[in-house]
């Protein structure tokens, strides 16, 4: 059993004494990605020519495939192979496991003539050709008995209930609280649908050599999808070779197995010859997963003198009606502010629209576009300053369960970011502040997000050069997994990053549980510092086990592990020259890391807060970032380029979801409006002023053995509230219905006679 | 996509006469729109006619003091033109507005002026358009259409037209040049090149199948301050939600009709010494919104009054 306890003693990362950890390296495989030599799945080359597929997406919301034609797609040349729910190659029923460990079973594509949601799969067309895949996909004819989709959500919030095992958490009373408080907040905001847009589509690129499947996909988690493939394939689990070695961002989009991947493998194995699947850009609007939208009801009531006496967010969101997955919006209030009365729970409603599920940051990126702007309101309700307001309510210990937190330096990134933005020139009454035709306008609000660590493994090798190689069934979606591993492995090894080679994404590697949950970098990281140490002592034994060496007799433990040389005070010898005398073939170790036991006996968080100052066009209400600054407390910072970059990414995300990201739902076909990065407007370049992320020095030893914590997604995390406070005090108009477009600001500013 | 063939067209009357000749042909130029159309199979043409490297680039002054430029050259370059630049700074800003740099340095001006409708329901074929499948019905009417337009749609198609250099054009009051396959050369002011939706949104534009644009002319600037403004969702690389051009007194409005909308009410005010403000409600009287675009009525009140505002005090 794992203590945090256990991680107390020194080690290398903590000792960091060639200074590697947190230094600014470069990305590992940065030099690959901007030569274009580091492939995507879809870009593998294949033993031999691949065939390549082409989906067909279903054009209803809901109902049943009542004809298919495929007569003038088999008709197209270069077409090899037409495919629907009629002539699918045998897959195991949905859900099987045949091997009872599975971590995910059968997830058959084209299953049978129901369409659960627009878009959906409904048939494949392999060709020679990408163009002939293309031009036959076009060519399928399917006719459907259509069902009125049911895809309303605004219009189904009332049939919306508890998600099944779920409870709203109380504490105190609240209502009681509520009406008691001379103070009170009660609004409601809403965002819509969002999609993840991962510059890379979702994609394989499938083969078999013999029995086994090699399959190249676009993956967050490795072992999901080796375990679904086979099961689904009904073949051994061994007997899928998985791999996922970079992949253009996955941000919880690509948590799970989508078509491409089943596809590519059953066309492969019919066709015998290798075989490539992607979705459309168009395809991965409505194919993948997408944030759901949300309904979301703060109300806050507080003493003339600030602190909160009542707390209550209630989330209605929506799922698939075959799903089962909250966006639980409302959970990270639990541990924000403290206030002895409170309320917070989750409604959900099962639509027949695409499927919901997790995007970065899920729960805290809708969430705190809600709470961290009725925060803002509350502030100016009291006359008191927003700063203060939220440290005044900051609470000593979790205010849901008492228990204390790990490591809370939520206040200190607020008043660190308060004086490096200059807060303190900010006019509290909206609308003062003039910049040319400019309204100018500063907000603020605070980040949150939740840290975990999951079981891991890693193992280390070293070679008769001395070179290190972590292998590790891990995955870096952009984020910088491949340099961190690096990292972390030069340093407790004592050898120059240049003497190590990282090889990830890859099912027979020693399993991780992948990226997602901005658990990534502290799980696969821990493994990894274990499977160094592992191979410290093995390579320390060795050394002063060998006659042949300088060190020996010397006490394994006293070696030590520098610039490439082992050494026991002044005898040493280099790294290389033992392995190669001593272990000619090299050595192996693994090494491991699990959750802590007794971890939930802290409250585990990261924290920042974000400064934002924004341009609202008067005439048009368009809303410009002019700069916009975060701090954050997120633990020991392992590389503070490849952190920075993830926190100003996340930052930028939440730009988006205040000013322009969200997919609109056309209830009459159940299908979203725009398919396309022109119409999807994710943030561009000229959307972005200046930006800055700052990392406070941090070191938590609950998190895990090298006291890091997650950066992927705190950034997001109360960004957007930031921009939208900011806004209100440019023009005095609040928009609680994101994201906040000119024709919505401008209603605002009309209405407010300007 | 569907297969077709390809030529590289060696001059201009031979890309109008292989047109006329071949079926199912369509000139390309850049390719920005014509490409994306073509993958999601809403044009199927069966024969390229590649004009993007004709001998049709080049700006070039004329002898009334107006411009001329070839219909390939690349927006970018009229951008970047210094003739454009201190003559006609409208034109330079209204490109500028438009799209990203990298469609910019491919985009040419006739590609630009032939430009589709970047309506979400024509982009996406498992909904009924008019425009795309004549008699299917006009899914937006009733559907998601806060970018609809205010001014002469109908309700076969309320879709806009989202060029913005059209609209800087039309303010100039320029014309385009176009050859026939019978080897006749026309020009057409550039408001009249395009067509209101009607009963037939299909036909967008004044041109006969095959015509060939083959320069923008235009005239003498006329006195005044010029000014491009655009109201958009993003800062860059986004179809406007309105836009307006003043050349003196010169007014057109973008994105409000599925042409160019010169402000004929708005002009008539302001020569007749009404402040912007009045001159564009004057033009605003013949709008009609349909709901989910109400907001263009203040957002182009408030826009064009801002920019003739702004291009008075520039042309003083
Ligand atoms: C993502 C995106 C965003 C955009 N945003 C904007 C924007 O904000 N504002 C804006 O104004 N535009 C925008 N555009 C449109 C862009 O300006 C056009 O795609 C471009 O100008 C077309 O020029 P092209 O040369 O590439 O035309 P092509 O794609 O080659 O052709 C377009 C059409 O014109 C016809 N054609 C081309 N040349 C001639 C000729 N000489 N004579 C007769 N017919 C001809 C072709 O047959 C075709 O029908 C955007 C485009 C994209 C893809
Ligand atoms: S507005 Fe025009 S382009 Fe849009 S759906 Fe209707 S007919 Fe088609």
């Amino acid at each position: 059993m794992t203590s945090v306890h256990d991680w107390t003693p020194n080690n290398p990362v903590k000792e960091n004494r060639s200074g590697l950890i947190g230094k600014p390296v470069d990305r590992y495989e940065g030099p690959l990605k901007v030569t274009g030599t580091a492939p995507y799945a879809y870009e593998v080359q294949p033993p031999s020519p691949p065939a390549y597929g082409v989906m067909v997406g279903a054009a209803i919301a809901t109902g049943r495939i009542s004809g298919v034609d495929i007569a003038e797609a088999q008709a197209t040349p270069g077409v090899l192979v037409v495919w629907t729910h009629l002539n699918a190659p045998f897959q195991a029923p949905k859900g099987t496991k045949a091997h009872p460990r599975s971590s995910a079973g059968s997830r058959p594509a084209l299953e049978n003539d129901r369409v659960l949601f627009f878009g959906q799969p409904v048939a494949l067309v392999v060709g020679e050709t990408l163009e002939a895949a293309t031009a036959g996909a076009h060519r399928v004819k399917l006719t459907y008995a259509e069902d009125a989709p049911d895809v309303d959500f605004p219009g189904s919030l009332d049939r919306a209930i508890s998600p099944v095992g779920e409870e709203d958490m109380e504490v105190g009373d609240f209502p009681r609280g509520f009406a008691a408080s001379p103070v009170q907040i009660d609004a409601t905001w809403s965002t819509p649908i969002q999609n993840h847009c991962q510059m890379e589509p979702c994609a394989s690129t499938v083969w078999f050599e013999g029995e086994k499947c090699v399959a190249h996909t676009s993956i967050q988690m490795v072992k999901p999808a080796q375990h679904g493939l086979a099961e689904t394939l009904g073949i051994p689990r061994d007997d899928v070779h998985l791999l996922t070695r970079y992949i253009g961002g996955g941000f919880g989009g690509k948590g799970q197995t989508y078509d491409d991947l089943i596809l590519a493998a059953l066309a492969a194995r019919a066709l015998g010859r290798p075989v490539k699947v992607a979705y459309t850009r168009q395809q991965m609007m409505h194919g993948t997963i997408h944030r759901p939208a949300t309904v979301m009801q703060v109300q806050l009531g507080a003493e003339k003198d600030g602190r909160l006496n009542a707390f209550s967010m209630m989330t209605w969101t929506h799922c698939h009606r075959e799903g089962n997955f909250t966006e639980h919006a409302s959970n990270f209030g639990r541990a924000l502010y403290a206030a002895p009365n409170r309320l917070t729970g989750h409604r959900l409603v099962k639509l027949d629209l695409p499927g919901a599920g997790p995007m970065r940051a899920p729960g805290e990126a809708s969430g705190t576009l809600a709470l961290e702007c009725a925060m803002d309101e509350l502030a100016e309700k009291l006359g008191i300053d927003p700063v203060e307001l939220r440290t005044l309510n900051e609470p000593p210990t979790d205010p849901e369960n008492g228990r204390p937190f790990s490591m809370r330096q939520l206040v200190r990134c607020l008043r660190e970011g308060a004086q490096q933005f200059g807060w303190d020139r900010r006019l509290p009454t909206p609308g003062l502040v003039r910049d040319g035709r400019w309204l100018v306008g500063m907000g603020m609000a605070a980040a949150i997000r939740g840290n975990f660590l999951l079981p891991a493994k890693c193992s280390f090798s070293v070679d008769a050069d001395g070179v290190i190689t972590v292998r590790q069934g891990m995955t870096d979606i952009g984020t910088g997994t491949y340099t961190v591993l690096a990292q972390i492995a030069a340093e407790t090894m004592g050898v120059p990053l240049g003497q190590v080679k990282v090889e990830i994404g890859d099912s027979e590697l020693p399993p991780a549980p992948g990226s997602g949950g901005q658990f990534g970098a502290a799980t696969a990281g821990s493994a990894a510092l274990a499977a160094g140490q592992n191979l410290r002592t093995a390579i320390a034994e060795l050394a002063t086990g060998d006659e042949a060496s300088p060190l020996f007799g010397g006490r394994p433990a006293d070696v030590t592990f520098q610039d490439g040389v082992v050494a026991i005070a002044n005898r040493s010898e280099t790294l290389a020259s033992l392995i190669r005398r001593a272990a000619p073939e090299g050595l192996t170790v693994e090494g491991e890391i699990k959750p802590a036991q007794d971890a939930r006996e802290w409250s585990q968080q990261t924290y920042g807060g974000h400064y934002c100052e924004v341009g609202v066009d008067p005439v048009t209400g368009e809303v410009r970032v002019r700069r916009m600054l975060g701090v954050f407390a997120a633990g020991r910072i392992l590389n503070a380029k490849t952190a920075r970059s993830q926190l100003t990414g996340g930052m930028i995300w939440g730009i988006g979801s205040a000013l322009t990201e969200g997919n609109p739902v056309d209830v009459r076909y159940g299908s979203l409006l725009n398919q396309d990065l022109a119409q999807y407007l994710a943030p561009v370049q000229a959307d972005i002023g200046d930006l800055e992320a700052i990392m406070l020095d941090e070191v938590d030893d609950k998190a895990n053995p090298m006291g890091i914590k997650g950066v992927g997604e705190l950034g997001n995390s109360g960004a957007g509230a930031a921009v939208a406070n900011a806004i209100y005090n440019a023009c005095g108009v609040r928009v609680r219905d994101y994201p906040i477009t000119p024709d919505k600001l401008l209603a605002g500013m009309i209405a407010r006679g300007m | 996509m569907r297969p077709f063939t390809y030529e590289r067209a060696v001059d201009a009357l031979g890309a109008v006469r292989s047109a006329a000749a071949t079926p199912g042909a369509r000139f390309i130029a850049g390719g920005t729109n014509l490409l994306d159309l073509m993958k999601l199979e809403i044009e199927q043409p069966q024969h390229l006619i590649d004009v993007g490297r004709l001998d049709l680039a080049g700006i070039a002054p004329m002898p009334d003091g107006g411009l001329r430029i070839g219909a390939s050259t690349s927006n970018s370059t009229v951008a970047a033109d210094p003739q454009v630049l201190a003559r006609y700074p409208v034109l330079s800003q209204a490109i500028v507005a438009g799209g990203s740099p990298q469609l910019r340095n491919k985009a040419t001006v006739g590609g630009n002026l032939l430009q589709r409708t970047r309506c979400a329901y024509f982009y996406d074929t498992t909904k009924p358009c008019n425009k795309r499948a004549p008699g299917s019905g006009c899914s937006a009417l009733e559907g998601l259409n806060r970018n609809a337009a205010i001014f002469g749609a109908s309700t076969a198609c309320i879709a806009t037209h989202t060029s913005d250099m059209a609209v800087a054009l039309a303010a100039l009051g320029a014309q385009v040049e176009t050859l026939a396959a019978s080897g006749e050369s026309r020009t057409t002011p550039v408001i009249d090149l395009y067509r209101l939706p009607g009963d037939t949104p299909q036909i967008e534009t004044s041109l006969a199948a095959g015509d060939l644009i083959t320069a923008v002319v235009l005239p003498p600037p006329p006195a005044g301050g010029q000014i491009y403004r655009k109201a958009r969702d993003r800062a860059s690389y986004a179809g406007g939600l309105a836009s307006v051009a003043v050349a003196g007194g010169q007014v057109a409005l973008g994105m409000v009709a599925l042409k160019p909308w010169r402000a004929h009410a708005t002009e008539a005010a302001l020569a007749a010494g009404a402040s912007p403000t009045e001159a564009i409600a004057r033009e605003l009287e013949g709008a009609s919104p349909l709901g989910r675009n109400d907001f263009k009525l203040p957002l182009v009140a408030r826009l064009s009054a801002a920019a003739i505002q702004e291009a008075n005090g520039r042309g003083a």
